[in-house]
């Protein structure tokens, strides 16, 4: 179905080539997943499959790319759209109409359909998808994992056979991924559709993969096969791998049913682990008291009452739309809340500017991109040194403890994923905050950023700073939490130590705990390191 | 007529809210212009669906105080007076012959002031129109129910549209990132240190779409010879601008009566011409396109009564269409103009209503 023959490409001003003789045959009906860090790649690799490369983003292309017989040397975009549905990682930007129906339907006008057959694919890729419900709703008001699927909707009613996805489910929450996900694999298995699609959260898709194409970067050659080859040796794996590699299991669980048939053993030599101590906590500097915020007339918390002490590393978690970016918004003082108080250090955010403000607590945002302006990373920290007013050069030295491979002289929208987050990180710390809130920063980090990631959030911690985050990353909650709160339609529904609230959860548990527990509240090891040191322990 | 609920063609929304602006082209009386808006309101509320856009009903309305507003300010500050009624003497000034002896300020007189509101009220009938059409017709579907040729026209206003609240997203989300690093959002460093962050946005956002739209298709094209696209561009600019001074003459009383009706009958079939050889380039289909049936002839037919009675009665010069202001006299209602207008609010019964939307919109949809 898709063919790369001997396929190079090297954008523009690029001293070497981004993929380097790729050869690949991807067959009808597979599921093929991409898997790289970021910036290796990947999505050089997606976008070549429907020509977008080079056509749209420009660079050269040598060798051969062929969709169903049709090259794309001689196929623009524009004219394979009818065989390769392209579905981009951000929905809601690629976007065309205002509607649902009309987003659907807007591929085949340009395809030139007849009106009585777009009127039937509508109306089947709207049950196909479970979009009945919202079919006449503006886009805006979409979720988004509703988002998503109008976005795999808009593109299947073309008809095509080959689906390309970039990160479906990065943005998502646990439910809404499977439902994204249960979703592409009812294409493959009922459609027959070619489905080719990168992702960093392989604890999400593994399971689902035909065949893996490991991009390695640094035009390094493709690795390509069954996951359990691939993933025998990867530096990117998941828990559930990860865990089957340290306990040598022949041949490697993909999914957490695997692994716990073969988990027994590794179950009763962790039996006694002993339940974790309470970490120590310091002082309370944070206390949210019975506060209640609203869009418009829609209630966003109902009444949330929370301690943060300096310490402790909270997890917020819950689905989109529960209330956890309102919540972190209100305690930097973005908005004031309609009833109750909000205090850190005694004080009300909402009237702290300045030094004062960005001194006591201190915000990541979704797109950390917001916080940056400068067109250098050291016009940046310069910057944040005046802001904080500390002495020149301090935001600088912050951030090559943090991140030494960040050169000052870059642009910082040319920063990868991490990089970035950990430059605006830097910046948030310079002012040396006691609270510090960071708002999904996993999204579209692979798992070593994410590692380092976690190492510095629990160095902070250690250091007395009290950490709250917003997160849909339950392995990211088990790797550096110390405390989960669950936050439902605006009202905190559960609030504990890590352990207690997620082992035993069908969403918030992660892998490791998943494989481990045989009931809930049980007390296991929840991350592969902890499984590692109890394992040291009783041996 | 089929009255089931739903959404009216767009385009004969324009087409009855144009003959209303036309009749309100053709009098100064305040008692018609008065019944105009309310004809024009009275439909609105009667068949205005849920959207964002049915409010600017309102707004136009605003608009059209400020307008009268204004021309009465001028007619005192600048213009001759009318009439012998001295309300106020402002202190007065007479430019040199260079302004060609423009005198400011000055003796206000009633009659004066009266003729500007009954000019100001004109204008602001006319823009109420436009606000009633606003309201009841959607400006996505009528881009849809545009003509092929006007299709990337189209295209580019509907991603206007759907950009414009993104940005006003994206400039919320970094104006409280300044707050975030401790900066003042007042100012204009501030507002310089938010557009740049925003225009990288936008610009980011706006690859990503037309990528997207490549994707999908957009732009795929049959092939034409370089002699039949001289052909179209040619009819559509010489068809429009025959239409324009057709309009202007048949709204402007003192113009040539064979520059209106005539020019303006050539115009529209010349650019005919020119769109459906536009049109024959694209090979789109269209989705759902709103049908043209009961409704939309009722609409179109109330057009044609209101607009042209009152022309026709403008050229018979029927007394009461345009008031004496000098003497200020009570104006009479001329009860064949009243009929003609009534007509038009014939739509409040005999369309039907706009379908209530299915589902509620949710809470996410304003979290977000």
């Amino acid at each position: 179905m898709i063919d790369f023959e001997s396929v190079t490409i090297t954008y523009e001003g690029a001293a070497q080539p981004t993929l380097a003789d790729v050869n690949l045959r991807i067959d009808e009906g597979e599921l093929v997943l991409v898997v790289g860090r970021t910036g290796s790649g990947k999505s050089t690799l997606l976008r070549a499959i429907n020509g977008l490369v080079p056509h749209f983003t420009g660079g050269t292309l040598q060798g051969r790319v062929t969709v169903d017989g049709r090259d794309t040397r001689t196929h623009p975009p524009r004219d394979l759209a009818d065989l390769v549905g392209m579905v981009p990682q951000d929905p809601m930007s690629s976007f065309v109409t205002d509607t649902v129906e009309e987003e659907l339907a807007y591929s085949m006008e340009c395809l030139g359909i007849a009106p009585a057959v777009m009127r039937r694919r509508v109306e089947e890729t709207l049950d196909l998808l479970g979009l009945t419900d919202v079919r006449d709703r503006p886009l805006l008001s979409l979720s988004g994992g509703q988002r998503q699927r109008v976005a795999i909707g808009a593109v299947l009613t073309a008809h095509p056979r080959v689906l390309v996805l970039d990160e479906p489910t990065s943005a998502l929450d646990p439910g809404a991924a499977e439902e994204v996900l249960a979703t592409l694999q009812r294409l493959v298995h009922d459609l027959g559709i070619t489905v080719v699609l990168a992702e960093h959260r392989l604890e999400r898709v593994l399971e689902y993969a035909d065949r893996i194409v490991y991009v390695p970067g640094d035009a390094a050659p493709l690795i390509i096969g069954t996951p359990s080859d691939i993933m025998r040796d990867v530096p990117i794996a998941p828990a559930v791998v990860q865990l089957g590699r340290l306990a040598h299991w022949e041949p490697l669980p993909l999914s957490v049913r695997d692994a716990r048939r073969r988990a027994a053993s590794l179950r009763e030599r962790l039996a006694d682990t002993p339940e974790p101590t309470a970490p120590d906590v310091g002082a309370r500097v944070v206390t949210i008291d019975r506060t209640k915020a609203s869009y418009g007339e829609i209630p966003a918390l109902r009444g949330v009452t929370l301690d943060v002490a300096a310490g402790e590393v909270i997890a917020l978690m819950g689905r989109n739309g529960a209330g956890k970016s309102t919540l972190l918004s209100t305690l930097v003082g973005l908005r004031r809340p309609d009833a109750g108080t909000v205090r850190i250090d005694g004080l009300d955010p909402a009237a702290l500017t300045g030094p004062k403000l960005i001194g006591r607590i201190g915000l990541v945002p979704q797109e950390s991109t917001d916080l940056l302006g400068r067109d250098t990373v050291a016009a940046e920290c310069q910057d944040a040194d005046r802001d904080a007013q500390v002495p020149s050069g301090s935001t600088a030295v912050l951030l090559a403890e943090l991140a030494p491979d960040i050169s000052p002289d870059m642009h910082p929208r040319d920063l990868s994923e991490g990089q970035r987050i950990t430059l605006a990180l830097a910046i948030i710390l310079v002012a040396s905050p006691a609270v510090i809130l960071l708002d999904e920063p996993t999204r579209g980090l692979d798992y070593p950023t994410k590692a380092r990631l976690a190492q510095i959030l629990r160095d902070l911690a250690a250091r007395g700073h009290a950490v709250v985050l917003a997160t849909h990353d339950v392995e990211l909650a088990a790797e550096v939490a110390t405390r989960v709160v669950v936050l439902a339609d605006g009202e905190v529904v559960a609030d504990g130590p890590t352990a207690h609230i997620v082992v035993g959860s069908p969403l918030f548990a992660p892998q490791v705990a998943k494989v481990l527990a045989t009931a809930p509240g049980q007390s296991v090891p929840l991350t592969v390191t902890a499984v590692q040191r109890a394992l040291a322990a009783t041996s | 007529m089929n009255m089931t609920a739903r959404l009216v063609h767009p385009g004969a929304w324009w087409l009855w809210a144009i003959g209303l602006a036309v009749a309100a082209s053709r009098t100064t009386n305040p008692l018609l212009l008065g019944l105009i808006i309310a004809v024009a309101g009275y439909v609105v509320a009667a068949r205005r669906p849920q959207a964002p856009w049915s409010r600017s009903f309102a707004v136009f309305l605003r608009i059209g105080l400020i307008v009268i507003a204004i021309r009465m300010v001028f007619q005192a500050i600048v213009s001759a007076p009318i009439g012998t009624t001295v309300l106020v003497t402002l202190p007065s000034l007479t430019l040199p012959d260079l302004f060609a002896g423009v005198r400011l300020g000055g003796a206000i007189t009633a009659e004066s002031m009266l003729a500007a509101f009954y000019e100001g009220l004109r204008l602001a009938t006319i823009l109420a129109c436009i606000g009633a059409a606003n309201s009841l017709a959607s400006p996505a579907r009528l881009l849809k129910a545009a003509p092929a040729a006007l299709y990337e026209f189209g295209v580019s206003l509907v991603v206007a549209i759907t950009f414009a609240p993104q940005l006003v997203a994206d400039l919320d989300r970094i104006r409280s990132a300044r707050r975030l690093r401790g900066r003042a959002n007042a100012g204009i460093r501030g507002a310089a240190g938010a557009a740049v962050p925003v225009l990288e946005g936008a610009l980011e956002r706006s690859v990503n779409l037309a990528a997207a739209m490549d994707s999908r298709g957009y732009g795929r094209q049959a092939e034409r010879s370089p002699q039949l696209r001289r052909m179209t561009t040619g009819a559509l600019i010489i068809g429009l601008i025959a239409v324009i001074i057709g309009v202007y003459a048949l709204l402007d009383a003192s113009a040539p009566t064979y520059l209106g009706l005539p020019l303006l009958i050539v115009g529209v079939v010349i650019g005919l011409v020119g769109f459906t050889l536009a049109g024959r380039r694209t090979t789109r289909s269209r989705y759902r396109p709103d049908p043209w049936s009961g409704a939309e002839w009722l609409l179109t037919g109330c057009a044609v009564v209101t607009g042209a009675s009152l022309l026709i009665l403008g050229i018979l010069g029927t007394p009461g269409l345009t008031p004496s202001v000098d003497p200020p006299v009570w104006p009479a209602l001329p009860p064949l103009a009243v009929l003609a207008i009534l007509v038009s609010a014939l739509p409040a019964f005999l369309t039907p209503a706009p379908p209530r939307p299915r589902v509620p919109l949710s809470r996410e949809a304003v979290a977000a």
